[in-house]
């Protein structure tokens, strides 16, 4: 215990030194605690609580089993839907991490004038003025069999027969979470870029670090909360989705949340209580992990 | 309190009109008419089912409102059960007969209450056919899933009794749907056992819902000659791992390229190519063909996979709202409704009603079999098939005739479900 505190001390200007200004803290704190307590603490007791219950074809019958965790903890199928939402995360957060960064790079670094920094910054949001569903089927024409992609290829000359994999695979769902996620990559990596003082790029290039240097001593360790933040939000939407893994695998791939939706839809609901305990569990030890290497706190309050 | 009586008293003032209407429209004794204008119904059901004009086409006839709710199934089950008040009418597909009865959400029909009953086929009456030969028993038949036991709607009967669990509305005979054009023509495939033929590999899909994709890859099985069921519609445990390890050894080799789960995805799926063969709905095949692209539903060897649907007043009905609700489902098979959805290919359960509501190269068309002799045209006025066609299968018996297998809930369904999604994320 005392190690843990020793180990993330609070800045001592930081902590609440005044009565008055406690009281107050509490109060701005209110709203969100009732709020979050309301709709998301309470529904996750509820789900904790049935996830022990017993089950029939219909209905849910109060009891306390282990029964629901130990099916979901001894089928083979359990560790194959998470090694394939595991995967499938990696996979966006390396493309979107290699996008995000570079792109908010050249928005910081490369575009000199504010305006066209914020134009170039709008631009970048505007596919997300359509709908997210829109986005994202919009790709099955786009890379099917006799899609525009394929025809294209052909029609150049560079494939004789279409290519197959290119939709309803793993690959089209990559395409698709890397297009509907990569700006929640971009706008905080662009935050915390932003904040980098250009004189110390400058100081950099004067004591005589290259380009290359310079991004992986200086821009990269000043970006790491923006790094930590996206890939929080990157890597809880992909493990938390069931859509885009089912509509762009053509329902190939399941993901957790999909065979969680499958139970859900045959009235299990027991079952798929005890997933979705396991899968905020996980997630929430993903997030915890993200932050242990990062601590966003410290460095947002800079 | 005084401005309620206030309200109530102008609207039993205008009832008066609405009364003389509805009986010149329908012949409808609506002698209540005064205290019904009040009167809401909600009707929940299925897309294909509680469609909006229907509902405003009843609540024109009978001066009382029908509000349409077209849900999910999932959606429609969880309410039947959890909430069942926030439904008056339910739209029920058989499959959701086992989950509702004896729950005490759905009230019984007295078989007096339903005036057509005579008129109504005796698929569901009798569990035979026009010419007297039984139906298949496969899966859950229309005679297993139409009655129960006693009036207190605790037991289905599996014979005729005299209380109905819903009254039976709409039904119709499925298949697989194919692009004739990418097969070599329609005379390719007539067999359930092309679903799983190598021709097919990477282009052949299923409907993503258990009960019915397995039940499609059962009927090619057996087509197949790989091992007969007991019975396709209630499979045993060992029947259900052999069928799902056939399934997962035809995915990992490529064999699916999709699984669909909603009715747009399938039309997508056929209209681009993507897929040449797959388990599909009547309409799907329908809107593909009215993007001028050449789709089948292709009537095959060992028959078709039967469904129907029906109405059941919720439990929670009472005085006069159930008597609206009884006046509604009699309303339901008096013809209207039946002409509207024959253009959509589905049949009637009291088809000399619906025959008043098509005109004869309509009836012709869709319930005789016959060629087309004028352009057939969807309930909205949008052309379907070209003068000349014929409808797939021919006439409503050479089709219905032929169910091999009715759509159905196993008792394995909790196995089926688990082994479903192990076989998907194979």
């Amino acid at each position: 215990m005392t190690s843990i505190e020793q180990a993330a001390p609070w800045p001592e200007e930081d902590r609440p030194v005044e009565n008055t200004g406690e009281r107050a803290s509490w109060f701005q704190v209110a709203p969100l605690v009732i709020v979050l307590s309301l709709f998301f603490g309470l529904p996750m007791i509820v789900v904790l609580v049935v996830s022990f219950f017993d089950f029939d074809r219909t209905d849910i019958i109060p009891a306390f089993i282990l029964d629901n965790y130990v099916e979901l903890f001894t089928r083979e199928v359990t560790l194959r839907l998470y090694a394939s939402s595991l995967k499938f995360a990696v996979m966006v957060w390396l493309v979107t991490l290699l996008l995000g960064f570079n792109i908010a790079y050249f928005l910081v670094f490369h575009v000199r004038s504010l305006l066209m920094q914020i134009g170039l910054f709008l631009v970048c949001t505007v596919p997300f003025l359509t709908s997210n569903i829109i986005r994202m089927i919009s790709w099955i024409p786009f890379l099917g069999r006799n899609g525009i992609f394929n025809q294209s290829l052909q029609g150049a000359g560079i494939t004789s027969k279409p290519l197959e994999f290119l939709l309803f695979s793993d690959f089209a769902v990559v395409v698709a979470y890397v297009h509907l996620f990569t700006l929640f990559m971009v706008v905080p990596i662009f935050n915390s870029m932003a904040r980098i003082d250009k004189s110390l790029l400058e100081a950099s290039r004067d004591a005589g670090a290259g380009r290359v240097r310079t991004v992986f001593e200086i821009v990269l360790p000043l970006s790491k909360t923006g790094i930590a933040l996206g890939s929080i939000f990157v890597v809880t939407l992909v493990m938390g989705d069931s859509f885009v893994v089912r509509t762009m695998s053509g329902g190939q791939s399941a993901s957790v949340v999909s065979a969680l939706q499958n139970e859900v839809a045959a009235l299990q609901y027991p079952p798929a209580a005890a997933s979705a305990v396991i899968m905020v569990v996980i997630v929430t030890l993903m997030v915890a992990g993200i932050l242990r290497l990062v601590d966003v706190r410290k460095e947002l309050a800079r | 309190m005084k401005r309620i009586n206030r309200r109530l008293l102008l609207k039993g003032a205008t009832a008066g009109g609405a009364y003389a209407a509805a009986q010149a429209v329908t012949g409808f004794p609506t002698v209540w008419a005064q205290n019904t204008k009040d009167v809401a119904l909600v009707h929940a059901g299925g897309s294909y089912a509680a469609i909006k004009e229907i509902g405003d086409q009843a609540s024109k006839d009978l001066g009382f409102k029908v509000v349409m709710q077209a849900i999910t199934d999932d959606v429609q089950l969880n309410r039947s059960l959890t909430q069942p008040t926030t439904i008056d009418i339910n739209n029920i597909d058989s499959t959701k007969m086992p989950y509702l009865v004896g729950k005490g959400v759905l009230a019984p029909i007295p078989v007096a209450k339903y005036k057509l009953w005579g008129d109504t086929v005796p698929l569901f009456t009798k569990g035979s056919y026009p010419n007297g030969t039984m139906a298949s028993t496969q899966g859950l038949a229309p005679i297993e899933a139409m009655f129960y036991e006693a009036g207190d709607g605790k037991k289905l009967a599996s014979k005729p009794t005299e209380f109905l669990t819903m009254i039976p509305t709409i039904y119709n005979a499925d298949t697989l749907g194919i692009r004739p054009d990418l097969v070599g023509g329609k005379d390719k495939v007539t067999s359930w056992k092309d679903l799983l033929d190598p021709r097919f590999k990477g282009k052949t899909a299923l409907v993503d819902y258990a009960p019915v994709g397995v039940m499609d890859v059962a009927m090619a099985l057996e087509a197949r000659g790989d091992f007969k069921y007991k019975d396709k519609g209630n499979m045993t445990k060992e029947e259900i791992d052999k069928t799902i390890k056939i399934m997962v050894d035809l995915k990992k080799g490529g064999h699916f390229r999709s699984f669909w789960s909603t009715f747009d995805q399938s039309v997508n799926l056929m209209a681009s190519g993507e897929v040449v063969i797959q388990s599909m709905w009547s309409p799907a095949v329908t809107a593909v063909r009215s993007r001028g692209i050449d789709c089948y539903y292709v009537p095959l060897k060992e028959g078709y996979r039967g469904w129907y649907v029906g109405l059941a007043p919720m439990a929670h009905l009472g005085g006069l709202k159930l008597d609206c609700a009884y006046e509604y489902m009699n309303w339901f098979n008096s013809g209207w409704q039946g002409g509207f959805i024959a253009k959509q290919g589905y049949y009637s359960a009291v088809p000399s009603t619906a025959k008043k509501f098509l005109t004869p190269e309509e009836w012709d068309y869709w319930y005789d079999g016959k060629p087309a002799a004028l352009d057939i045209k969807d309930p909205y006025g949008t052309l379907m098939e070209k003068k000349g066609s014929v409808r797939d299968g021919g006439a409503i018996w050479d089709r219905m005739g032929n169910i091999a297998c009715w759509n159905t809930v196993m008792d394995e369904d909790r196995y089926l479900t688990r082994r479903w999604n192990e076989f998907i994320s194979s």
